[in-house]
C-alpha cells in the first residue's frame, strides 16, 4: 500500500442467531431443509399475518451485546425498512432502524503483537429475507424460484467504528468477533453457510487528515480472505484513482471472485430510500435489568479469560493459548482432557500437532472428531508409562482419528506395544551381536557409530516395538563388556 | 315476524326454546338474501351450501349456546379458511386463505354460521363503498343512496335483515359511519381490545376490527366471544375482560357525559346537529348529567390521519406483488415490470392515491415534516381526551357530519369524502372505543349517534347505549328495500 495514505475500515456484519425457531413466527430455523419446508403463512407474507417476537432471539442478542461490551437499551423498537424483492415476503424487513438493542461496545484485537481496542457502534436484530434460486445461470434462466426457509431467520447486525486501518486487521476483528459469538453460543457462525456475513466500508484518507475520505461498500464477501482480498484491491483502487486525479465517489460494490476485482453495484444517488417508520405491529421493546442480570449469569467464560487462565494454570504461552481459545470446541476438548490427564503443555502440543494436521487434512470441526479427550489422555499415559514410544503415539493416534478406537485397543489389536521386559530385549540385542561381528569390531575399534547400524537392527527384529532408551542402554552394557 | 327479521338474541331464544332450528333460520336468511340482495350488493361471496351444512350439524347436536347455529356475515377483508378473501380488490380476486383470522375462529368455534363475505371500499379505503372494485352496494333506506363504507356491506346486510349481525373492520369510521348512514349499531373497540390476526392490514395502528347488530344487546353478546387476548397480536392486550352484557342494565343515573362543542360545529348537518341535542336531552331525562366540553386539537386530527393512514397502508399493501399469491401479470418480461404492472392493474385508484400519498410521507427528507408531525399531533388528540375523561364518563357526539349521500355524489373530490370522517377519525387516532348507534331520522334517513369511551370501557358504551335504546325506539324501525 502506499505509505502517504492511511487506510480506513469499518465493517457490517450479520450473524444467524442459532435460535430454535425464526425472530417472528414458530418456523424451525435450520439451515439445509429442503426449499420452502420450513414456511408458514407469517415468515411468507400472507394477508392478515401478523409478527410476534420470539423471546429467545432478545435473550441471544442481549448474550451477544453483553459478550462485546455492549450497552443494553433498556428500551428499544422495531422498524419497518421498506423496499420490493422477490425474496422479500412482505415488501419491507423489519429491522431496527433508531433505537437499536445494543449499543457501545467494543472488543480488542491483536497485530503483530499489538494489541487495539475497535468500537462498536451498534448492534441490532432484523429478519432475514429468503433468497432467490436459478437453474443454471442468472442470466440464461427464464424464471427464478424463491425459497424462504431463511425468510424471518434472526439476525443480528453489528456495525464497528471505522477504527480499522489494515485488511489483517479487519481481519482479525473478524476473527475475534467470530470467536466471541461462538463462545456465547449465539450462532454457528459459518461464513460458507451464510450464518455469519461481512460487508466493508473502505474508504482512504492521507496521513494526518482528520477528515474520512469517501467511502465504498464493498459486499459478497464471502470468506475472511475474500474479504482481506477485497480491501486489498479496494485500497488500491481507491489510492490510484486519487493518484490520477479522480475523485472517489460514495457507491456500493461488490467483490467478484473470479476476476478477484470490486465492481459497482450502484451509486448513492440509486441508492433506496427504506422510508424506515416504526413497525406498528411490534409494541416497543422493553429489557429489564434483571433480564440483562439473568443474561450475564448465563453467560459461559469468554475466550479472554480463557486465554488468562490457560496461561496461569498449565504456564502455556499466549500463543498456544490463544490458538486453544479460539472457538468453544476447541476450548471445551483441552478442558476435558486435563481432567484425566496433567500436563496442559503436553495436551496443547498433541492438539496444536498432530490433531490439528489431520483435522485440516480431512477439513474436520473438532466437534466432529472420534478421538474423544479422555482418549486423548488414555494414549498420553501409555506413553509415559513406556508403553509405547512418542513415535508409535503417532501411528495410534492416527488410528483413533479413523476409527475412534481406544488407544489400548488399538496397541493390543496391532500387538504395537512397546518392549520393556530387559530379558526379552537382551536376548534379542546378543542375537544382533552374534550375527554381526564385523560390525562390533568396528565398534571395538572406536567407530562409536556403529551402534546405530546394530539399534536399527533390534528395530527390525522387534518391528520398531523396543524401547529406544532400553535398546541403547543394553547394548552399550554388552559391547562394552 | 319472519325469523330474518329477529335480532341475534331473540333468534338464540327461538333455538332454546325449540321454537326454530338453525337450518330454518338459516334458509330463512337465505330467503331474504335472494329476496333483497339483487337491490342492496351487500354480498361479494355467499356459501349456501356451506351455511345450510353448518346449521345441520348444529340442529344434530342440539347445543345452542354462545351462538352455535346462528347466521352471521364478515367483512371481506378479514380471512376465512377456505373463503375467498378479496378485499374487495381485484388483486386478491380469487385468494383464498387457508387461515382463519382469530376473529372468525372465535366466531366458528362459537358454533356461528358463516353465510357469506360482505363488500367494502377496497382494502378499507373508503366511505361509501363506491371504491369496492366489483360493485357498490345501496343503502337499504334509499337505494340511491350510499351505505357509507368502508364496512357498507356489513352495515346494509344488517340493516336490510339479511344477517343478524356482521363484523366490520374501523381504521376512521369504517364501522361507525356505515352503522350511521344505515341505521344500526356499530362498535369499534379500543385498539388493542380485539385481534387482528388475519385481517388484511390498511393501517396497522388504527385498524380495529368491531360488530355490527340491530340491537345493542347483540353487540354486548358478539363482543363477549371476539374480544380478548391473542398470543397472535402482539398488539392485542391482555386487559381482563368483562361479561359485556352485565352493562345491559336500564340505569345510567349520575352517568357524566361530555360533548364537545368542536363536533357540533358548522360543517354539521343542522338537522343531525338538533337529533343529537335531543338525545342529549333524553339522557339528561334519564339522569346522567351532561356537560360541553372541548377537544380543541379534533380539527387537526384527519389531516394527520391523512398522513399516518397512508404511511402505514404504503408497507401494508407493498406484500400484493405478485410473487406469492393473488393476481399476477405473467406477460411481464422482468420482475421490476412484474410488480409494476401487477399492481397497477391490481389496485384501484383510491388505493393507488394512498399508496403514494404514503410513500411521499415517508420519503426521506419530508418523514420528520409529515409523518413523524402527525405522530405528534396523534399526541396532543390522545391527551385532550385523557383530560376530559379526567371529569367524564363518556363524550356524546354526532357520527358523521351528514346523513347518507347519493352514488356518485362525493365521487369527484377525495377531500369532501374524507370530511365523512372527520368525527370519527379523532376516536382512532387516540385508540379510544367508539359506538354508532341510531338516534333518530332527518329526512327519513338514519342519524347516528357517537359515544365515545375511556380506553377499554366498551361496558359503559353499552350501558349508555342500551339505556337510550330502552327509552326510544328508533332502532324498531326497518327500511323496506322492497322485494324482487
Amino acid at each position: 500500500m502506499s505509505k502517504d495514505f492511511e487506510t480506513v475500515i469499518g465493517l457490517e456484519v450479520h450473524v444467524e442467531l442459532k435460535t430454535r425457531s425464526k425472530i417472528f413466527c414458530s418456523c424451525t430455523n435450520e439451515f439445509g431443509a429442503k426449499p420452502n419446508t420450513n414456511v408458514c403463512p407469517i415468515c411468507s407474507g400472507f394477508p392478515g399475518m401478523l409478527p410476534v417476537l420470539n423471546e429467545q432471539v432478545v435473550d441471544y442478542a442481549i448474550k451477544s451485546g453483553l459478550a462485546l461490551n455492549c450497552e443494553i437499551a433498556d428500551y428499544c423498537k422495531f422498524d419497518r425498512k421498506n423496499y420490493f424483492y422477490p425474496d422479500l415476503p412482505k415488501a419491507y424487513q423489519i429491522s431496527q432502524y433508531d433505537l437499536p438493542v445494543c449499543k457501545q461496545g467494543y472488543l480488542d484485537i491483536e497485530v503483530n503483537g499489538e494489541r487495539k481496542r475497535i468500537g462498536i457502534t451498534r448492534a441490532h436484530l432484523e429478519e432475514d429475507a429468503g433468497k432467490l434460486v436459478h437453474q443454471g445461470t442468472i442470466s440464461s434462466t427464464t424464471f427464478s424460484l424463491v425459497d424462504l426457509n431463511r425468510s424471518g431467520v434472526p439476525l443480528l447486525e453489528i456495525v464497528s467504528e471505522p477504527d480499522l486501518r489494515s485488511s489483517q486487521e479487519a481481519r482479525a476483528y473478524m476473527e475475534k468477533l467470530r470467536s466471541l459469538l461462538l463462545f456465547a453460543g449465539v450462532s454457528d457462525c459459518k461464513m460458507e453457510e451464510g450464518s455469519l456475513r461481512c460487508d466493508a466500508n473502505v474508504s482512504v484518507r492521507p496521513y494526518g487528515q482528520e477528515e474520512l475520505g469517501t467511502r465504498a461498500e464493498v459486499k459478497n464477501l464471502n470468506s475472511f480472505k475474500a474479504m482481506e482480498k477485497a480491501i486489498d484491491y479496494e485500497v488500491r483502487r481507491q489510492i490510484e484513482a486519487i493518484e490520477d486525479g479522480e475523485e472517489i465517489i460514495q457507491e456500493t460494490r461488490t467483490w467478484e471472485e473470479e476476476r478477484q476485482i470490486t465492481r459497482s453495484m450502484r451509486s448513492k444517488e440509486e441508492a433506496h430510500d427504506y422510508r424506515y417508520f416504526p413497525e406498528p405491529d411490534l409494541p416497543p421493546l422493553r429489557i429489564s435489568r434483571e433480564w440483562v442480570e439473568r443474561i450475564l449469569q448465563s453467560l459461559p467464560e469468554m475466550p479472554e479469560k480463557a486465554r488468562e487462565r490457560l496461561m496461569e494454570e498449565y504456564d502455556l504461552s499466549e500463543y498456544d493459548a490463544h490458538l486453544l481459545t479460539l472457538t468453544p470446541d476447541y476450548l471445551a476438548f483441552f478442558d476435558e482432557c486435563t481432567l484425566y490427564y496433567q500436563d496442559g503443555k503436553i495436551i496443547s502440543n498433541w492438539m496444536m500437532g498432530e490433531l490439528n494436521k489431520l483435522l485440516n487434512q480431512k477439513n474436520m470441526d473438532i466437534a466432529e472428531c472420534r478421538i474423544k479427550p479422555a482418549a486423548l489422555a488414555d494414549m498420553l499415559k501409555l506413553i509415559d508409562e513406556g508403553r509405547i514410544s512418542g513415535k508409535m503415539a503417532k501411528d495410534v493416534f492416527e488410528e483413533m482419528f479413523e476409527t475412534g478406537a481406544s488407544p489400548e485397543k488399538i496397541i493390543k489389536e496391532k500387538g504395537m506395544e512397546q518392549i520393556s521386559d530387559e530379558a526379552a530385549l537382551g536376548t534379542i540385542i546378543q542375537e544382533v551381536i552374534d550375527k554381526n561381528p564385523g560390525v562390533v569390531d568396528d565398534y571395538r575399534n572406536g567407530k562409536k557409530k556403529a551402534t546405530g547400524f546394530l539399534v536399527g537392527q533390534v528395530m527390525q527384529a522387534t518391528k520398531g516395538q523396543a524401547n529406544p532408551a532400553l535398546v541403547n542402554k543394553i547394548l552399550a552394557e554388552k559391547l562394552n563388556n | 315476524m319472519d325469523l330474518y327479521e329477529l335480532t341475534l338474541h331473540e333468534l338464540q331464544e327461538k333455538l332454546h326454546n325449540k321454537q326454530a332450528s338453525s337450518e330454518e333460520i338459516v334458509k330463512a336468511v337465505f330467503g331474504r338474501i335472494k329476496d333483497v340482495e339483487a337491490k342492496i350488493q351487500a354480498f361479494i361471496t355467499l356459501d349456501e351450501e356451506g351455511a345450510l351444512d353448518k346449521a345441520r350439524k348444529c340442529d344434530a347436536r342440539g347445543d345452542f349456546s354462545s351462538i352455535a347455529g346462528i347466521p352471521y356475515g364478515l367483512k371481506d377483508i378479514i380471512c376465512s379458511q377456505g373463503m375467498k378473501t378479496t378485499c374487495a380488490s381485484k388483486i386478491l380476486e380469487n385468494f383464498v386463505p387457508f387461515y382463519d383470522a382469530t376473529v372468525a375462529s372465535r366466531l366458528k368455534e362459537a358454533g356461528g354460521v358463516l353465510v357469506g363475505k360482505l363488500n367494502m371500499d377496497e382494502f378499507a379505503m373508503g366511505s361509501s363503498t363506491e371504491q369496492s372494485a366489483f360493485f357498490p352496494t345501496r343503502n337499504p333506506w334509499d337505494l340511491d343512496r350510499v351505505p357509507g363504507g368502508s364496512s357498507g356491506g356489513s352495515a346494509a346486510a344488517v340493516a336490510a335483515c339479511e344477517i343478524p349481525f356482521a363484523l366490520g373492520t374501523d381504521t376512521g369510521g369504517s364501522i361507525r359511519q356505515p352503522a350511521s348512514f344505515c341505521g344500526v349499531v356499530g362498535l369499534k373497540p379500543t385498539y388493542g381490545r380485539v385481534s387482528r390476526y388475519g385481517v388484511v392490514a390498511y393501517a396497522s395502528s388504527l385498524d380495529q376490527v368491531g360488530v355490527f347488530s340491530r340491537e345493542v344487546r347483540d353487540c354486548a353478546l358478539v363482543l363477549n366471544i371476539i374480544a380478548g387476548r391473542d398470543p397472535l397480536d402482539s398488539t392485542c392486550v391482555d386487559i381482563e375482560k368483562p361479561d359485556y352484557t352485565e352493562f345491559l342494565r336500564d340505569d345510567i343515573k349520575g352517568l357524566k357525559i361530555g360533548y364537545p362543542r368542536e363536533y357540533f360545529q358548522e360543517g354539521i348537518a343542522k338537522g343531525i346537529k338538533d337529533t343529537v341535542k335531543k338525545a342529549l336531552l333524553k339522557y339528561e331525562e334519564l339522569g346522567a348529567l351532561v356537560e360541553e366540553v372541548s377537544l380543541p386539537h379534533s380539527e387537526y386530527a384527519l389531516p394527520a390521519y391523512y398522513l399516518v393512514a397512508p404511511a402505514e397502508a404504503s408497507a401494508n399493501l407493498a406484500r400484493f406483488d405478485g410473487v406469492r399469491y393473488g393476481r399476477r401479470d405473467f406477460e411481464a418480461e422482468n420482475v421490476i415490470q412484474m410488480f409494476s404492472s401487477t399492481r397497477a392493474a391490481g389496485f384501484g385508484d383510491e388505493v393507488k392515491m394512498r399508496i403514494m400519498l404514503g410513500t411521499y410521507a415517508l420519503s426521506s427528507g419530508y418523514y420528520d415534516a409529515y409523518y413523524l408531525k402527525a405522530l405528534k399531533v396523534r399526541r396532543l388528540i390522545k391527551n385532550d381526551f385523557d383530560k376530559v375523561f379526567n371529569d367524564f364518563d363518556l363524550i356524546v357526539s354526532p357520527t358523521t357530519p351528514t346523513t347518507a349521500f347519493k352514488l356518485g355524489e362525493q365521487t369527484g373530490d377525495p377531500l369532501t369524502l374524507y370530511m365523512n370522517d372527520i368525527l370519527t377519525v379523532p376516536i382512532n387516532m387516540a385508540g379510544l372505543p367508539g359506538m354508532s348507534i341510531p338516534c333518530g331520522f332527518v329526512d327519513a334517513l338514519p342519524v347516528g349517534m357517537q359515544l365515545i369511551g375511556k380506553p377499554f370501557d366498551e361496558g359503559t358504551l353499552i350501558r349508555a347505549a342500551y339505556a337510550f335504546e330502552q327509552n326510544t325506539d328508533y332502532h324498531t324501525a326497518k327500511p323496506d328495500p322492497g322485494v324482487m
